[in-house]
């Protein structure tokens, strides 16, 4: 008969549940952290759950609603458009800003610093800046454009909603921009010169250089961030409820700020947490898309798109 | 302990037989009902309070010295946390749902009748202040009752909402004060758009300071819901208040449809718009500002009640806050004792009197202090709970009522309106369909 100890050493020598011990406090945290709160979410969203008392299961009843809910609607339609207005202009200025700052400037490491502020700013605090910045009375740029007789009435950058989308946008996009930019430059840094120097020999000029050699290589990165980035501002929250609140007649609310004062401040837990459900299946597309897309393209082992 | 506790209930049961002849009828039956009252805190009681923030500091001040005197009375250890106001009602849901958390939640309007089944009965305590105060407002009891005479919150009071205007500015557009009627007031910020100097309404999702659309409404005799609960919100009724709003909202400063709450303080203060609603806090802040501007502004500033309906009723919406004992308190004799000594006049008045009557009091006993008219510019905000209609109006108030305040549905419709991105009909319309995902069954 082995004794208890031999028992362990044994056990422990077994690769497999060495293994299993080892992924232990990784699936722990995960189930605990991740997963109990995403399936105990989508299944309120399946309920009439109010804070303070517990519903029963109504089948698609939340997500029939919203579907017919013009609130709901226009909070998808904004989402989207924000994401997407941000996304690609965060990336287009994030890409070049990176491509600047590998060239050899001079206070390089500075100005790389300098860069990665607005990134480290808490969120809610730029907003507030932002909101000053944006205020229908003592905005920053509405006074010196007034100053310089450019305008003669103030600028009403959160109140007409259109306006009031691409004011949001813009504080969006300036606190989004270095994350995209400092991720493509550690991209950017691990091409080699050599790759550049054959070019060169081979007399490409430098948007060929930029076509065929920085980008397919740069590729991977830019799914990766670009993924985080579309999350991101997909889930954006923060900027919106700071200056916003959803408003002006809801034309800035997302699905994620809407979700929040359906289930928090108006008490219908079902419903909000539908409502941020409903966001999953747009993330999970975005990710696809990343990886299906951009990061098995043939051309990036050499080969060609069929 | 007991004795300094017996004592002090003889203090006040003198001070009460004094000043019996306050409301009537309090002399007659008033010992006899206080001498029913009486609780025996727990031994080695502690209570944990939350509360939201401070708008002006005179209430935290005396909010926690009046705290300090019950502990060194009783001798029970009462904790105060203070969050910003909209973070105490989730926090407050989340108490209830889960059975712990502070022992008492001051929280906003209608919480008390959202979880009912988990809060402490509390019906001796409001009797016991409302026979001895004059007894309660009706917004009070029907924010503090659950069921036939069933109090499950004592109400704290309500931030009071008023007209705020500059004197100089209406008297330059020919108006002698703000005129009490609808029409009146119409023409009124007619003028002061004509004079430069325009009013300013919050149009955005300020969960506070949109309220004033609840009382366009009314005043129109437009009402979310019907007695039995009916969304009838899509009415001619409504449609006239949103005409009027259109009308109105062309007088306002630029800018309103993405006004939070504290644009207007901001906008007023620096001289922007020369009339607005809102609580105290902008005669407040002028008036204990260092900069002589403000003290020069302070002059100026004047209040108003809101026009009266068309019906000649005054209903208007202002903020109220609930004092809820959760059951699940180990100290329900130690919490309510809290509650009843934070309300005696002692301790009350002087809190009220700090903040310059921010809290408008839910007794009417409350409403002969002398402050109350010793500055006559913070009279208007004395009868706030007086006027006070509830939000769940016309219909009861629970779930639907709160979601579909929180969901803005009638600022929304009177922002839509207002601004012409709907039509009158249409804002109408769309208000109706929202209100009725929350008050279908």
């Amino acid at each position: 008969m082995p004794t208890p100890h031999t028992a362990l050493t044994r056990a422990l020598d077994n690769r497999n549940v060495l293994a299993a011990l080892f992924l232990l406090p990784a699936a722990v945290l995960l189930l605990l952290f991740l997963t109990y709160p995403l399936g105990l979410g989508t299944w309120l969203g399946f309920t009439d759950t109010k804070i303070g008392r517990d519903g029963v299961f109504i089948g698609l009843d939340n997500y029939e609603y919203l579907w017919g809910d013009a609130v709901a609607q226009l909070a998808l339609f904004n989402t989207l458009f924000y994401t997407f207005v941000a996304s690609v202009i965060k990336f287009v200025l994030g890409l070049w800003l990176a491509l600047l700052l590998n060239k050899h400037l001079p206070f390089k490491a500075l100005l790389r610093a300098v860069v990665l502020l607005p990134f480290i700013v808490p969120t809610a605090l730029s907003a507030i800046a932002f909101w000053w910045i944006y205020d229908s009375q003592f905005s920053i740029i509405s006074w010196s454009l007034m100053r310089m007789g450019v305008i003669n009435t103030y600028i009403d950058f959160l109140g007409e909603p259109w306006l009031a989308r691409f004011s949001t946008i813009a504080a969006n996009i300036w606190r989004g921009v270095p994350f995209v930019a400092i991720c493509l430059l550690a991209g950017l840094q691990t091409i080699s010169p050599s790759y550049y120097e054959a070019a060169s020999l081979d007399g490409a000029s430098d948007w060929q250089k930029f076509r065929y050699v920085t980008l397919p290589l740069l590729t991977p990165i830019i799914a990766v961030v670009m993924t985080f980035s579309v999350l991101f501002t997909f889930t954006d929250f923060q900027l919106i409820y700071v200056l916003t609140r959803g408003g002006p007649l809801n034309s800035t609310h997302l699905m994620a700020t809407l979700s929040f004062q359906r289930a928090i401040s108006g008490g219908s837990l079902g419903e909000g947490a539908a409502l941020a459900t409903a966001m999953v299946p747009f993330l999970l597309a975005a990710i696809m898309f990343s990886y299906f897309g951009l990061q098995r393209r043939a051309w990036q082992q050499g080969g060609t798109d069929k | 302990m007991s004795k300094i506790k017996r004592r002090d209930f003889l203090k006040v049961t003198a001070g009460v037989a004094a000043s019996g002849a306050l409301g009537a009828g309090t002399g007659l039956f008033a010992p006899d009902a206080f001498a029913q009252y009486k609780v025996t805190p727990e031994k080695g009681a502690k209570l944990r309070v939350l509360r939201w923030k401070r708008f002006v500091q005179g209430d935290e001040d005396v909010w926690a010295a009046n705290t300090k005197k019950f502990t060194a009375m009783t001798g029970i250890d009462v904790r105060v946390d203070a969050e910003g106001w909209e973070d105490v009602r989730p926090k407050a849901a989340v108490a209830a749902n889960v059975g712990s958390g502070p022992d008492i939640i001051i929280s906003t309007m209608e919480d008390a009748h959202q979880y009912p089944e988990k809060l402490l009965d509390v019906t001796d305590v409001a009797n016991y202040l409302g026979k001895k105060y004059g007894g309660w407002y009706p917004a009070a009891e029907a924010y503090g009752t659950h069921g036939k005479n069933k109090w499950v919150a004592i109400m704290m009071g309500a931030a009071g909402n008023a007209i705020v205007y500059r004197d100089s500015h209406v008297k330059a557009a020919g108006f002698d004060a703000v005129p009490k009627d609808l029409a009146g007031f119409l023409k009124l910020c007619q003028a002061l758009k004509a004079k430069g100097t325009p009013a300013g309404f919050a149009l955005g999702n300020a969960t506070g300071d949109s309220s004033w659309t609840h009382w366009l409404v009314w005043a129109h005799g437009g009402k979310l819901v019907d007695a039995k609960n009916n969304v009838v919100i899509n009415s001619p009724e409504t449609v006239a208040a949103l005409e009027y709003a259109k009308q109105l909202y062309e007088t306002f400063v630029p800018g309103t449809l993405s006004w939070l709450d504290p644009n207007n303080n901001k906008a007023f203060l620096d001289g922007q718009i020369s009339l607005t609603a809102n609580g105290i806090s902008v005669y407040y802040a002028a008036k204990t500002s260092p900069d002589p501007k403000l003290q020069e502004m302070t002059k100026d500033i004047q209040h108003a009640n809101f026009p009266i309906g068309l019906d000649g009723k005054q209903r208007e919406l202002v903020l109220v806050f609930p004092m809820m004992i959760f059951k699940y308190t180990k100290f329900p004799n130690a919490a309510k004792e809290y509650l009843r000594f934070m309300m005696e006049r002692e301790q009350y008045v002087p809190w009220q009197e700090a903040s310059i009557g921010y809290v408008c009091h839910p007794l009417a006993g409350y409403e002969s202090s002398p402050f109350w008219t010793a500055d006559p510019k913070v009279t208007p905000y004395r009868d706030c709970m007086k006027i006070m209609t509830p939000n769940g109006f016309a219909g009861d108030m629970g779930y639907a009522s709160a979601a579909a305040t929180a969901d803005f549905i009638i600022p929304n419709m009177v922002a839509e309106a207002g601004s012409g991105s709907k039509t009158p009909k249409e804002a109408a319309e769309r208000a109706q369909k929202r209100a009725e995902r929350y008050y279908k069954v």
